[in-house]
C-alpha cells in the first residue's frame, strides 16, 4: 500500500518539478537529451578501477540541481531505492577480485573493493543525471523532443498515451488494493485467489475504458496522430551549453582532474 | 531483472540500443500497417494496466515472498507482437526515466531482454503453438506458463551475457549463469501462471476479446522468417562490434590495473602530463593500437608474482594517496558549486 502510493506520489511530483522554471529548464529538451546520454555514456566507459577520474563528474549534475533548483535531497533518496540490482552483482567483486591494489597507510585495499565503489558511482552519476533530465524537462515535452529527432511516431503516440492513463489506472488499481485491505483488516498478504479476480476485473475495467477513450477521440476527430503546439527552437543559449557540456566531458574523460589536484597538493604539503 | 548504466560498457550498450531502435522502427511499421485506430488507445492503456498491475503484489504461500504479473507475456496475448513490443518498450522507457529501473543507456539491454523475448520468441514460437486459435482452459495454462518460463530464462540469460561482456563485474560466468537461472525458474513459473490464470478471467468473461487478438496479427512464416534473420543480424553484428571490444580488452577482469599502473612505474616521472599521455594513450589503445599492450601483459603477468610484493607497497602509497586526497577535494569542489550557485539564486531571488 504504502509502495504503490509512494509511486503514484513519485510520478506526479516529478511532473510538478518540470513545470518550474529556471536556465535548465528553458534549454531545449533535444539538447538536453542529447547532453545527458553523452554524459552517460562518457562515465560508463571508464575503465572499471576508476574511481578519482569518475568523482569531476558531479559537477553535472550538482550543478544542474543547483541552477534548476531541484530537491537534492529527494534526488539522491530515490538513487538509493533503485540501486539494488547495480549493488548485488557488484558486491561480488570485493569477493572475487582479492588482489590488493591500493595502500592507504599499511591497510590494503583490494581491487574487487576498488571496483564496487565505482560501480557505485557510476550508479550515482547515471542515475541521477536521468532523474534530473525528466525532472527538468518534463514528459510530454522530451516526447515531443524524441519525435523531433526521429523517433517513429507510433512508438510516441504510444508513449504519451501510457503516460496519459497511468494516473488513471493507478489511481484504480490504488482503489482496489484499499478495498481488499479494508476488508482482509489489513492483513497486508494478498492470495493468489483473490489477486486473479482482482487483477481479471482491473484488465476488463481497463479494456472498456479504452473503447470509451476511442469513441470519445472519435467525437474529436482523432485520425491516429496526436498534434503537439509547441515550438522548439534551438537557440544560442543551446548551443553553447552542449557544446561547453561536450568539450567538459572530453577534458574529463582525458585528464583526471583529481588526481593534478591531489597531486599538486600532496606536493605542497610533505 | 533490470540492467543498471552502472554495470554496462558503452559498446555492450550501444549495440543494445541500436538493435532495440531497429525493433522499434520495424515493430512500429509492423504495428502502423495493422493499427486501426481503435488500437492506438488499447496499446496505451494496456501499457498503463501493466504499470499498475506491477505495483500489486500477491504472496507465494510457503515461501513468504510475493510476485506480480510479467509484462510481455500477457501483452503479447492480447495485443499480438508489434503492438506488444512497442507497448513494453513504452513501459519500460517511463520506468527508466521516473523511477530509475535500469537507466538511459541500459534502456536498450532491458527492451531487448524483457521485451523481444516474450514477444517475438515465446509468444509466436511457443505460446501460440500450445495455445492454438480455439484455445481451451488447459492449453492457455500451459502455453502461457511454458512461453513465460522461456522467456525468462532467455532475459536471464542475456542479462548474463551482456554484465560479462561489459566486464564491469567479476562474476565468472557459470556462478553468474547458476545465481539467475534458478531464481528466474521459480519468477517464470509463479509470473506464468498468474498471467495464464488472468488471461483466463478473461477468456470467460468476454472470449471474444482473445479471439481478435489472436486473429488481428497473423504469425505464418513470413514474418517468424524475417526476424529470425534480424535477430542473426544482430547476433552478427553485436558478435562482431564485442569481439572487437573484447579482443583489445584481453585479460581485461584482472590485469588491467596492474598493467596500466605497471607501465607507469616502468618509464614514466609520475607526474601530471606524462599521467595524462598514459592515460590517453590507454584510452587510444580501444582502437587497433595494442600491439604496445599485448607485449607488455606476458611480461607484466610472468614477473608479477615476484616483483608484486616488492614494487607495490613501494610505489603505489604514493599514487593512491594523491589519487584519494584529489578525489575527495573535487568532491567537496562540485558540492561547493552547487552549494554556492544555489545560494546565489537564493539572495537574487
Amino acid at each position: 500500500m504504502g509502495h504503490i502510493s509512494q509511486q503514484f506520489f513519485d510520478l506526479g511530483y516529478l511532473d510538478t518539478l518540470a513545470s518550474g522554471d529556471s536556465p535548465v529548464h528553458r534549454l531545449d529538451p533535444r539538447v538536453k537529451l542529447i547532453t545527458t546520454l553523452a554524459f552517460i555514456a562518457t562515465v560508463v566507459s571508464f575503465d572499471k578501477y576508476s574511481i578519482s577520474g569518475l568523482i569531476p563528474f558531479a559537477i553535472f549534475p550538482a550543478v544542474q540541481i543547483s541552477i534548476a533548483g531541484l530537491p537534492a535531497g529527494y534526488l539522491l533518496k530515490k538513487v538509493l531505492w533503485v540501486s539494488p540490482f547495480a549493488v548485488l552483482v557488484g558486491i561480488f567483486n570485493p569477493l572475487i577480485d582479492q588482489d590488493i591494489l591500493l595502500h592507504i597507510g599499511s591497510i590494503g585495499i583490494s581491487g574487487g573493493w576498488v571496483s564496487f565503489s565505482s560501480i557505485l558511482i557510476r550508479c550515482l552519476l547515471t542515475v541521477t543525471s536521468a532523474l534530473i533530465l525528466i525532472a527538468s524537462t518534463g514528459f510530454d515535452t522530451l516526447c515531443a523532443a524524441l519525435q523531433r529527432l526521429g523517433v517513429p511516431r507510433p512508438f510516441v503516440v504510444q508513449l504519451m498515451f501510457l503516460y496519459r492513463y497511468i494516473f488513471v489506472l493507478m489511481d484504480e488499481a490504488t482503489r482496489m488494493v484499499r478495498a481488499v485491505s479494508l476488508r482482509s483488516f489489513n492483513s497486508g498478504a494478498m492470495h493468489f485467489r483473490i489477486f486473479v479476480p482482482m487483477m481479471g476485473h482491473l484488465l476488463l475495467r481497463t479494456l472498456d475504458r479504452s473503447q470509451r477513450i476511442h469513441l470519445a477521440m472519435k467525437c474529436r476527430g482523432f485520425d491516429g496522430h496526436i498534434r503537439v503546439i509547441r515550438f522548439m527552437k534551438i537557440r544560442s543559449t543551446d548551443i553553447f551549453f552542449a557544446t561547453g557540456c561536450l568539450t567538459f566531458f572530453i577534458v574529463l574523460k582525458y585528464c583526471n582532474i583529481s588526481y593534478e589536484l591531489g597531486h599538486l597538493i600532496t606536493r605542497l604539503i610533505p | 531483472m533490470h540492467m543498471a548504466d552502472a554495470l554496462i560498457s558503452p559498446a555492450v550498450g550501444g549495440t543494445l540500443w541500436v538493435a532495440t531502435a531497429g525493433l522499434i522502427a520495424y515493430s512500429a511499421k509492423k504495428a502502423g500497417n495493422e493499427l486501426d485506430d481503435r488500437k492506438v488507445p488499447l496499446m496505451g492503456v494496456l501499457g498503463a494496466f501493466i504499470f499498475a498491475s506491477q505495483m500489486i503484489n500477491f504472496t507465494i504461500p510457503a515461501t513468504g515472498s510475493s510476485g506480480h504479473l510479467g509484462g510481455g507475456m500477457i501483452l503479447a496475448i492480447l495485443l499480438g507482437p508489434y503492438a506488444a513490443f512497442l507497448t513494453m518498450a513504452s513501459v519500460l522507457t517511463v520506468q527508466a526515466l521516473f523511477f530509475a529501473d535500469g537507466g538511459l543507456l541500459a534502456l536498450g539491454c532491458n527492451i531487448f531482454n524483457l521485451g523481444f523475448f516474450p514477444c517475438f520468441v515465446a509468444y509466436p514460437l511457443i505460446y501460440k503453438k500450445i495455445a492454438g486459435e480455439n484455445p481451451s482452459r488447459n492449453r492457455i495454462l500451459i502455453g502461457a506458463i511454458a512461453a513465460a518460463l522461456v522467456a525468462l530464462q532467455l532475459g536471464a540469460f542475456s542479462v548474463v551475457l551482456e554484465t560479462l561482456l561489459s566486464g564491469i563485474s567479476e562474476l565468472p560466468f557459470g556462478t553468474f549463469v547458476l545465481l539467475m537461472s534458478p531464481i528466474h525458474l521459480a519468477i517464470g513459473l509463479v509470473e506464468g501462471l498468474a498471467t495464464a490464470a488472468v488471461v483466463i478471467f478473461v477468456w470467460k468473461a468476454k472470449p471474444e476479446i482473445l479471439s481478435a487478438a489472436s486473429t488481428s496479427t497473423p504469425i505464418g512464416a513470413p514474418p517468424i522468417r524475417q526476424v529470425l534473420i534480424g535477430l542473426l543480424a544482430v547476433t552478427v553484428i553485436t558478435g562482431g562490434v564485442l569481439s572487437w571490444f573484447a579482443s583489445s580488452h584481453p585479460d581485461g577482469l584482472e590485469w588491467s590495473m596492474f598493467k596500466t599502473a605497471g607501465t607507469e612505474e616502468l618509464d614514466s616521472p609520475p607526474h601530471g602530463i606524462h599521467e595524462a599521455l598514459a592515460s590517453l594513450q590507454e584510452k587510444t589503445a580501444f582502437l587497433p593500437d595494442y600491439s604496445f599492450r599485448s607485449e607488455a601483459v606476458p611480461e607484466q603477468a610472468t614477473e608479477a608474482p615476484a616483483e608484486k610484493e616488492a614494487t607495490w607497497p613501494a610505489v603505489a602509497p604514493g599514487t593512491s594517496l594523491s589519487g584519494l586526497v584529489g578525489g575527495a577535494l573535487t568532491l567537496v569542489l562540485a558540492l561547493l558549486i552547487g552549494i554556492a550557485l544555489k545560494r546565489r539564486k537564493k539572495v537574487a531571488a
